[in-house]
């Protein structure tokens, strides 16, 4: 009824391409910002702030990398964890060997050694497809490991192999409150998510999503694999290696490999599977689904038994929480293959024909 | 169909979601709140279990000897399953309930690591007992840590020295060929640099042998100590790393009067599976070791267990890691009772004013005793610079079914360790930008 689009006319090419086509979709979203932006802070408290949702803008930011190169492009990787190490170590050392290092300059470039270092273990997917890049890809997330556990330098001599930052700031304003921290994060993940879906409408993108549903005729058709498949590894890797710094910088503070290791590589790509392959949106959701869901069965599992009036021990909390979601990944995969996204693409779908559906 | 699934699924939520919010809201009586950060599941299960289980035991011993001058302890659990991210985010959790936390004791290297940079802020004090920073017994520059009784530096120190002791002098390690085997993280690297400093002094070779975690998989590195035959081999290892080395030690012929552990790494579930294999099998263990005969797990067994309120087995209590679960209660409650003679007894101590207490321990032997701890601890004072309060340590040996005591007690050479927590705490504030803490700090 309100999701209809019968009267809106485009009368431009400007109109039509516009990133959200439909105006009750730009004052869903712009109202959506505001309430991110001046509502979630009035709302939220530390803990949500500092345990939901800095960890969740973070992690969108890293699986909407992700998606870009497995969603977009169709190169399976699992070496995510280790382009977001690569991030975070990469400003870390920019951040201690530089003074008056800018926070931001910091991230961005840490970035950019994610995207080399992402290119570099991208050059074999010209000759490797499918599951098989996902094992070479493997090889990044073993090597970068091993690097920042065994090569002291990049861990400044640390005794301990641990690195930590404090006292950040951007622009002489401090980021030290987790307001400040979520404001930061929440401006980051705006402008590359506006990035990404801005990357993948145009030329760029469409090359990406000729390679990935056949690269032969992709091929036929004048688009260089070499290129498309590299820039899909250095775009991706250069969102996940910001995802990374952030992850370092701005949520622990204090880290060692262990942050990124292989789990988080699976967790990432679990979560665009969950939220939809190739599809903006789809990161946002499974990234929600990953990070959110366990947290919040942790606790609602002891206040469910206690309505009921049984103690859970602190053990058997954390075994049903693993079966619960993992139950529930099953569901999900079961009822729709393609992700969260698609569901709530069907959704919209019903929405504009309700209620006269076809 | 399938929305109409969905939308059940997202009614279930929100009425979960609201169970949530109504048990959080119910009342809160005045106690004393400290959290407890526990691994009961993933890689180091078997050994965290039991400290957490004595860590709750103690505190329920705790109020019903009256509490601490009245005010009752509450504990509430968070699992981690030793992962740092949700270490994190248990911290985050459970810092502002139940009136705001006393006092945090992760039981992991990696969660003390991110918690460190985060209790200044939250002004919570954060016990670290035998692990965590080593440099963080200065606490000059760490002002929230406390490796209260020891941290990995004694560990390695105290287990050098037994060794020298056994061959008759340090002089005899000289051209001697330590291995040491460990954890591949910070957990494990902790331990080296006092490793190598002796190993500069006395003239021993160190091999150093890392396993990438969890540490199930070790055979390569046991061929390596097979055919390299060290003298000696030293293991800073923790959970299922622990028994997987020494079955290996048994398969590959390593006899285990040559092995010695850390703090971490000699307790009952680690040997109970291997038995009389693992016999001859050393640890180092700060202060306490398996403690069954005293008179702490006598009143446990009594008091809480003999009620039905134990948590967990009855057959462990007593056991090294139970114990540990226990000291660490126990200075996490005289560090209270300490700041209660300071800012009001009988009064609910904030985190702040715990962390007075916990620089201005003072546990002489009588006052140990009195507590039930004679024969299990030695006295612990710590003040504004020393933030650990004691290096004693003794080494425990596995006899084929339980652990016996094989040294005297050894103390670690506070020559050695000074200045090394000295400069490393140093360098921490450099890359920090802190400034050591003022002496009228300390008064406060």
């Amino acid at each position: 009824m309100l999701y209809r689009e019968n009267g809106q006319f485009k009368t431009s090419y400007r109109d039509d391409q516009q990133v959200f086509p439909i105006r009750q979709d730009r004052i869903a979203i712009w109202a959506l910002l505001a309430f991110a932006v001046v509502g979630v802070p009035l709302l939220a408290d530390e803990y949500a702030f500092r345990a939901i949702l800095i960890p969740f803008l973070i992690l969108s930011l890293a699986a909407l990398g992700l998606n870009i190169l497995v969603g977009y492009c169709g190169q399976v990787s699992l070496g995510t964890g280790a382009f977001m190490a690569v991030g975070a170590y990469a400003a870390y050392n920019f951040m201690v060997r530089i003074d008056g290092m800018p926070l931001l300059a910091a991230i961005l470039l840490g970035g950019l050694c994610a995207t080399v270092v992402g290119v570099l273990f991208g050059i074999p997917s010209l000759r490797i497809k499918g599951l098989y890049l996902a094992v070479a890809t493997l090889a990044a997330q073993f090597f970068v490991d091993w690097a920042f556990l065994r090569i002291s330098w990049f861990t400044n001599n640390s005794s301990s192999g641990s690195v930590s930052v404090s006292g950040l700031s951007l622009f002489g304003l401090p980021i030290a409150s987790p307001l400040e921290k979520y404001l930061f994060c929440l401006a980051v993940l705006v402008l590359f998510a506006w990035m990404a879906k801005n990357l993948v409408r145009s030329h760029i993108g469409r090359e990406w999503m000729a390679i990935r549903d056949m690269d032969v005729a992709a091929a036929v058709i004048g688009i260089r694999p070499v290129y498309a498949k590299l820039t899909a590894f250095a775009v991706s890797s250069f969102f996940v290696g910001v995802a990374g710094a952030l992850w370092g910088f701005v949520h622990l503070g204090s880290w060692e490999p262990a942050a990124f290791s292989i789990d988080r590589s699976f967790q990432l790509l679990f979560m665009i599977i969950i939220g939809g392959l190739g599809s903006v949106m789809g990161s946002f959701f499974g990234a929600a689904f990953i990070v959110v869901l366990p947290i919040f069965l942790n606790q609602a599992l002891p206040a469910f038994g206690s309505l009921v009036g049984v103690e859970i021990s602190t053990a058997g909390v954390a075994h049903a929480e693993l079966m619960i979601f993992g139950a529930l990944i099953v569901f999900f995969l079961i009822v729709e293959p393609h992700g969260l996204a698609r569901l709530w693409s069907t959704a919209k779908e019903k929405l504009r024909l309700w209620p006269f559906p076809h | 169909m399938k929305f109409k699934t969905i939308a059940l699924a997202a009614l279930l939520a929100a009425a979960g979601a609201s169970a949530l919010f109504s048990s959080a809201a119910l009342a809160q009586a005045k106690v004393q709140f400290f959290p407890s950060l526990t691994g009961r599941t993933g890689p180091v299960a078997p050994n965290a279990t039991p400290f957490a289980n004595g860590y709750a035991d103690y505190m329920k011993l705790v109020n019903t000897r009256g509490g601490i001058n009245g005010v009752q302890t509450l504990v509430e659990e968070c699992e981690t399953a030793y992962a740092t991210d949700r270490g994190v985010e248990c911290y985050e959790r459970l810092k502002g309930k139940h009136g705001g936390a006393t006092v945090f004791q992760p039981l992991s290297t990696g969660i003390t690591f991110a918690l460190t940079e985060k209790i200044p802020a939250d002004k919570i004090p954060m016990i670290t007992s035998g692990y965590g920073r080593s440099d963080s017994a200065d606490g000059g520059v760490f002002k929230w840590n406390f490796p209260l009784i020891g941290h990995y530096w004694v560990a390695g120190d105290t287990v050098l020295q037994h060794i020298a002791k056994t061959q008759g002098g340090w002089d005899k390690l000289k051209g001697k060929k330590i291995a040491v085997v460990f954890h591949d993280s910070p957990f494990g690297k902790e331990l080296l640099p006092i490793l190598q400093e002796r190993s500069q002094m006395h003239g021993f070779d160190l091999q150093l042998l890392p396993v990438p975690a969890p540490g199930v998989e070790q055979k390569a590195i046991w061929l390596q100590i097979r055919q390299q035959r060290p003298d000696f081999v030293v293991m800073q290892t923790w959970g299922v790393m622990t028994a997987t080395a020494i079955k290996e030690a048994v398969a590959t012929g390593y006899p285990r009067e040559k092995m010695f552990g850390t703090w971490w790494s000699g307790a009952e579930p680690d040997l109970r599976d291997i038995g009389a294999a693992a016999k001859g099998y050393s640890a180092v263990m700060m202060q306490h070791g398996a403690e069954p005969q005293s008179t702490v797990v006598k009143d446990i067994l009594d008091k809480v267990h003999g009620k039905g309120q134990g948590t967990g087995p009855k057959d462990e209590v007593g056991q090294t890691l139970y114990m540990r679960g226990v000291v660490g209660a126990m200075l996490a409650v005289e560090g209270v009772r300490a700041a209660q003679e300071r800012y009001g007894k009988g009064k609910v101590m904030t985190g702040e004013q715990a962390r007075w207490g916990y620089e201005n321990l003072d546990l002489t032997q009588p006052k140990l005793d009195a507590l039930g701890f004679k024969g299990v601890m030695r006295p612990v004072s710590t003040s504004c610079a020393d933030h650990m309060g004691s290096a004693w340590a003794r080494v425990h040996t596995w006899d084929g079914a339980k652990f016996t005591w094989s040294s005297d007690w050894l103390q670690a050479d506070d020559q050695i360790i000074k200045p090394l927590v000295k400069n490393s705490a140093e360098k921490y504030a450099a890359e920090k930008k802190l400034a050591r803490r003022a002496p009228s700090d300390c008064q406060s």
